[in-house]
């Protein structure tokens, strides 16, 4: 019964707040309603909470990937080979990797509905075109991880870069694995490993 | 929404968050060259395919078991309990550290838990802003002055360094479920323990797989820097990064083959865990 009355209060203010467009909303704003948008949507829909992928990977795909900068995410991850990759090269990669985090994201969404997401207050000087929003992920009984946001400003608002948990920069992690597998098998093998893993294969 | 939110104020980021990270990593081979980190590579790689064997025709079918026969609540209980006991330790280890505001938060959530939480059962610290705040002997010996040592995998219980684990064994050396006399009930509660342990980490292993090119990596690079930001209590100094930007005037676009990167070899960054200055 509270739920059907949950759900229903839930559904009402994300037709409402979704609409709109604010290309310049504050970034801490930006996480947090996209935050509490998703995670309203997921408490929404019985399909979502089983994790049905396709439904799943449309959500992100609506809802998140329109704020991740995922050529800058790749460029990053990339570090010093990305300047060796040719241009097609450069796309494919971003491609893939995008595939890569969103099939990720995927999964790690539907683990998390049922916690508690606090925001820290953002510091951030008037001019700054890059800030880092901080939040944390709460559930009883357990520590709560930080999980940060690094932001950029760009024309069609904030987005981000990068997503550290606990101290673990997604970017950086991708860096070290990317970085070995160029050493030892260039720039096509790195996007033909990612090809494969997005096709299904199982992790090493 | 459903639930009250934690009432947090905005403030500086504890490295709290290494339950789940660290239960994750209970989980868990090709080759790469060994790192600064670990120098001892293929060993932890079969090490890893070793714990990965064990795991997947043992240990992770019990925690599934252990999930879906016994209600939440009762496993939520489970977890507290055990949770109060290493929050004890966390603040002793706090207090050996010389950080008594840490010290005194981990010790009065033992204090509340155990009683008005009946024997830890319900964690009403948390409900009330004072939140976990993990610590551990490995941190301890760190600030000490003890370097973290290789990293190591060890089956069935996961990634760790030598620094790491042997703070591990002393914690399990001095209690309290070792001192029960009862040989039985003792086991129980190591096991319960274990499984409790290994069934936090369902969740974020399926997270692991699919984020993974190769498991073993991405486990020890994320313990180890998680680790790292934990040792620095969630303010970790920056890393040398000498990869994060692209260099401006990077050479021509090499040909996409096994040839070296066109930059030449960077000097190897800090080891992540290096002992702070004494301070």
């Amino acid at each position: 019964m509270s739920r059907i009355i949950a759900l229903i209060l839930l559904a009402l203010p994300l037709g409402f707040v979704a609409s709109p467009s604010r290309a310049q909303e504050a970034p801490d704003a930006l996480v947090k309603r996209i935050a509490e948008e998703t995670l309203a949507a997921i408490r929404a829909d019985k399909d979502l909470q089983s994790g049905n992928p396709a439904k799943v990977k449309q959500l992100i795909e609506a809802k998140l990937v329109p704020h991740f900068d995922t050529s800058r995410m790749t460029a990053l991850a990339m570090g010093r080979n990305w300047r060796a990759a040719t241009p097609e090269q450069q796309k494919e990669l971003t491609e893939q990797f995008k595939t890569l985090l969103i099939r990720t994201y995927s999964n790690a969404l539907t683990n998390y509905r049922d916690n508690t997401m606090t925001y820290k207050a953002l510091r951030m000087n008037p001019g700054d075109t890059e800030v880092v929003v901080r939040t944390e992920v709460s559930r009883s009984g357990a520590a709560p991880v930080p999980i940060d946001y690094s932001m950029e400003k760009t024309p069609e608002g904030w987005k981000a870069y990068d997503v550290v948990v606990a101290g673990v920069s997604l970017v950086t992690n991708y860096r070290d694995e990317f970085n070995d597998i160029v050493k030892s098998s260039g720039v096509d093998g790195l996007i033909k490993t990612l090809t494969e893993k997005n096709k299904g294969a199982p992790a090493k | 929404m459903s639930k009250p939110a934690l009432r947090t104020k905005p403030q500086i980021v504890r490295s709290a968050a290494m339950v789940p990270l660290f239960a994750a990593m209970l989980l868990a081979g090709c080759a790469v060259g060994p790192t600064k980190e670990d120098p001892w590579e293929p060993f932890n790689r079969s090490m890893f395919s070793v714990h990965e064997a064990i795991d997947g025709a043992v240990l992770k079918p019990v925690a599934q078991g252990y999930v879906a026969i016994i209600p939440e609540p009762i496993r939520d209980a489970v977890s507290n309990v055990f949770g109060n006991i290493n929050d004890f330790f966390s603040g002793l280890n706090s207090f050996l550290q010389g950080d008594g505001n840490r010290a005194g938060d981990a010790w009065g959530r033992v204090l509340l838990n155990t009683t008005m939480g009946i024997g830890g059962i319900f964690d009403l610290a948390s409900m009330m802003g004072i939140k976990k705040d993990p610590n551990d002997f490995g941190i301890t010996f760190g600030k000490w002055g003890f370097p973290q040592g290789p990293y190591l995998f060890v089956p069935g219980f996961g990634p760790t360094t030598v620094r790491d684990g042997t703070g591990y064994v002393v914690r399990l050396f001095i209690g309290p479920v070792g001192y029960i006399p009862d040989v039985p009930l003792r086991n129980s509660l190591y096991g319960l323990g274990y499984v409790d342990l290994r069934a936090s980490a369902l969740p974020v292993e399926s997270v692991v797989e699919t984020a993974a090119i190769d498991k073993y990596r991405f486990i020890r690079n994320a313990y180890l820097r998680a680790r790292r930001y934990q040792f620095y209590n969630g303010h970790p100094p920056p890393e040398e990064d000498e990869d994060a930007t692209p260099p401006a005037g990077a050479a021509s676009p090499a040909p996409a083959t096994a040839s070296p990167p066109a930059t030449p070899e960077a000097p190897p960054p800090a080891t992540p865990e290096a002992p702070p200055p004494a301070k």
